[in-house]
C-alpha cells in the first residue's frame, strides 16, 4: 500500500510495488488533497517499494511537477531502480525533477 | 517449440493488472532476465491501457468496493484481447480491441503527444512499447477498432531450441 506523509511541507509519498494507470487515479487524488490542505511546497516520491510502473507513473509525477512549479516547488525522486530510471530518462522528466 | 495463449477481459482498468502478470507467467519457465521480464510487462500494460482508455474511454475502473467513482460516470462495455505466442524464443503479442480506433497512427505514436492530456497521460505508452520491445506495429480502423502487435527475442532461444 502507498503510504502518504507531510514532513515540515514536504509530502513524502511511498508509492505501492505495482504502478498502473489503475492505481494512479488513486495516489494523484490523494497527493493532491494533500497538496491544498497542507501547503506543501514539495513532494518527494519514494520508489523503494516499487517492482513495476509505466508511463501513468510519469503521469503522476509530470501532473504533480506542473502544479507545484507554478509556485516554485520541487519534486523529488528517490530509490528509483533501473527499469524506473530508464523510463524516466526516455520522458525527459528527469531534467525538471531531482533524481537521487 | 511453439506455445499460445489468448485471454478476453472486459475493458476496465481493473484488468491491466490480469493482463501483464498473465504475459509474465507465460514466458516465466523460459527463463527471461528481470530486465526481459521488466520490458514485457510495462510493453504489455501500455498496450492494454491504450485500449481501455482511448479505445472505450473507460478512464474509472471499480474501486475495492466495487462501485464507479465519480458516480456521474458509466464503464462502457467491450472487451480486449490479448493473444501471445511463444516460438523458437521470440515473443509475439497481440493486443487487439473494438472500440473507436485510431485517425492518425503516426501522430499517436510520436512521443509525448496525447489525446487525454487532462487525464495526466504521459503520451510515452507507445514510445515505450518501441523502446522495450523489438519490433512494433499497429493496424487501426477509426470506428473498427485497433490490434498492436509487439515482438521481443527472448535470449533463451538456443537453450530452447536444444533437444533434452
Amino acid at each position: 500500500m502507498e503510504d502518504y506523509v507531510v514532513i515540515d511541507h514536504c509530502l513524502m509519498v511511498k508509492l505501492p510495488a505495482e504502478i498502473d494507470h489503475h492505481k494512479a487515479c488513486y495516489i494523484s487524488e490523494k497527493a493532491d488533497d494533500l497538496l491544498l490542505s497542507e501547503e506543501v511546497d514539495a513532494i518527494c516520491f519514494d520508489f523503494e517499494n516499487t517492482e513495476f510502473m509505466d508511463s501513468s507513473g510519469i503521469g503522476i509525477i509530470m501532473g504533480r511537477y506542473r502544479k507545484l512549479s507554478c509556485f516554485g516547488g520541487k519534486v523529488y525522486l528517490i530509490h528509483a531502480g533501473k527499469q524506473i530510471r530508464k523510463m524516466l530518462e526516455m520522458s525527459g522528466i528527469e531534467k525538471v525533477v531531482e533524481i537521487r | 517449440m511453439k506455445n499460445e495463449m489468448e485471454l478476453q477481459f472486459d475493458a476496465i482498468s481493473n484488468n491491466e493488472s490480469l493482463a501483464r502478470l498473465s504475459v509474465a507467467a507465460f514466458i516465466a519457465h523460459t527463463n527471461p532476465t528481470l530486465e526481459e521480464m521488466a520490458d514485457i510487462k510495462t510493453a504489455v500494460s501500455e498496450a492494454v491501457t491504450n485500449s481501455i482508455i482511448h479505445g472505450y474511454g473507460n478512464i474509472q475502473g471499480y474501486t475495492r468496493h466495487g462501485e464507479v467513482r465519480p458516480s456521474i460516470s458509466e464503464i462502457q462495455e467491450g472487451k480486449v484481447r490479448l493473444y501471445c505466442k511463444l516460438l523458437d524464443g521470440d515473443l509475439l503479442v497481440e493486443v487487439e480491441d473494438w472500440g473507436k480506433g485510431i485517425e492518425n497512427i503516426e501522430k499517436a505514436m510520436e512521443p509525448l503527444y496525447t489525446t487525454r492530456p487532462e487525464l495526466e497521460r504521459s503520451g510515452m505508452g507507445f514510445a515505450f512499447m518501441e523502446a522495450f520491445m523489438d519490433d512494433l506495429s499497429v493496424e487501426s480502423t477509426p470506428g473498427i477498432g485497433t490490434v498492436v502487435h509487439m515482438k521481443k527475442k527472448l535470449n533463451c532461444g538456443a537453450w530452447i531450441g536444444k533437444e533434452d
